[in-house]
């Protein structure tokens, strides 16, 4: 199948075989996705600690990632309104903190 | 012991056409079609030095080794779903010989070819949502006016010390400024990615929300807010693709990346609280 390669983003490539695509939408699939069948060679991928280390953020499935104790998108501010007021306050604070500093400074001189 | 073991990349319907010339996949060998009660798994013959468990355990933890490995499985998946549907298998998996793999399809053919049935003639297409919210800042810098601000924190004072632009305060309002500009710009971005997943959804025939992709793998630009998957027919990818398109191009804080036609993935499983998933956007949405 040929599509039309005009998608956003410029570089974005278009069609499966010829596309490069990124490594990180492979590995998503190939490692989270995909039938599992019983084969003679058994490796648990969770077992991997590059995987689990680096790679479990990104394909773990949602679910799964919970389990594993792992949410944090739901803490990450661009997914979560709540963290991002989070955010928000924490960097008003800091700024609070710098305005008053800056400010005394000024007293001093 | 073998020397030699078969490496399994997906499973496909019986009768599958001949594989492109010179495809190659894992440690660089041809796949081959083996087919058997009724379905064709499609393997690798593998060397045990590289696949066997001990020497693959060590492999994987090799980022560059794996990359390499999942080029190639992808390579033989991505030529499959060329020529029909094919159930992609999780990568690495490998068996003694050839009997054994016989084996593995009849153990669980009732299971492989229900889900062939289920997702023929479909393909996946991928779409993920950013956040370009640096570009949001960059069109809202140039607006340095007093009103442009929109929300001034104190409404009311403007002190010689205010204008100042060596003050704290004048600072402290600059910055504020930049985080809400980046804070409505996320909130753009979450409603166009709203709207765009529920537009794709009408298209799709089911839907998969993905944990959105962390920039430090991905390397990405931008703040992924949705990574999502559709399971599209054949027939009506370049319409999806086209509205994909159409609806992300408006809003400039947003970047849509498309990427497809992927072997069905994400669909391999049956829909486990599919309603929870396919709807969560829309809920959301309202709130």
């Amino acid at each position: 199948m040929t599509l039309p390669s005009r998608l956003p983003g410029g570089g974005a490539p278009a069609s499966a075989g010829e596309r490069g695509s990124s490594l990180a939408d492979i590995l998503e699939r190939v490692l989270d996705k995909g039938v599992v069948i019983a084969g003679d060679i058994r490796i648990d991928l969770l077992d991997i600690e590059l995987l689990t280390v680096k790679l479990r953020l990104i394909v773990a499935s949602v679910d799964k990632a919970k389990e594993m104790g792992i949410d944090w998108w739901e803490t990450d501010p661009a997914l979560s309104s709540a963290a991002r007021r989070d955010e928000l306050s924490d960097e008003n604070e800091q700024l609070r903190h710098r305005v008053a500093e800056l400010e005394g400074r000024s007293d001093e001189r | 012991m073998n020397a030699e073991l078969r490496y399994a990349y997906a499973v496909a319907p019986p009768g599958l056409p001949p594989l492109p010339e010179g495809l190659r996949g894992v440690a660089g060998t041809v796949p081959r079609a083996l087919e058997h009660a009724g379905l064709t798994a499609v393997v690798g013959t593998v060397p045990a030095d590289d696949f066997a468990e001990q020497p693959l355990r060590a492999h994987l933890e090799d980022l560059d080794w794996l990359a390499e490995t999942a080029r190639a499985h992808q390579a033989v998946v991505d030529a499959l779903t060329e020529v029909t549907t094919p159930l992609p298998l999780r990568l690495a998996t490998v068996h003694h010989d050839d009997d054994s793999v016989r084996r593995s399809l009849e153990a669980d053919r009732e299971e492989l070819a229900g889900t062939l049935d289920r997702l023929a003639g479909r393909v996946e297409w991928g779409v993920k949502v950013y956040a370009e919210t640096d570009r949001a800042q960059r069109r809202a810098a140039p607006a340095a006016s007093p009103s442009a601000a929109g929300a001034a924190p104190e409404g009311g004072a403007r002190s010689p010390a205010d204008a100042a632009p060596g003050s704290g305060r004048a600072y402290l309002r600059r910055r504020m400024r930049a985080v809400s500009d980046r804070e409505s710009a996320l909130d753009e971005a979450e409603n166009t990615g709203r709207t765009l997943h529920a537009a794709l959804a009408a298209y799709a025939e089911d839907v998969r929300l993905h944990p959105p992709q962390d920039p430090r793998l991905s390397g990405a630009s931008g703040q992924n807010l949705l990574n999502a998957a559709y399971l599209v027919p054949r027939e009506g990818a370049g319409r999806f693709v086209e509205r994909a398109e159409q609806l992300g191009a408006h809003d400039p804080v947003v970047r849509v990346e498309v990427t497809g036609p992927w072997a069905p993935y994400s669909f391999v499983a049956p829909a486990s609280g599919r309603g929870r998933h396919a709807g969560g956007a829309a809920a959301e949405a309202s709130s």
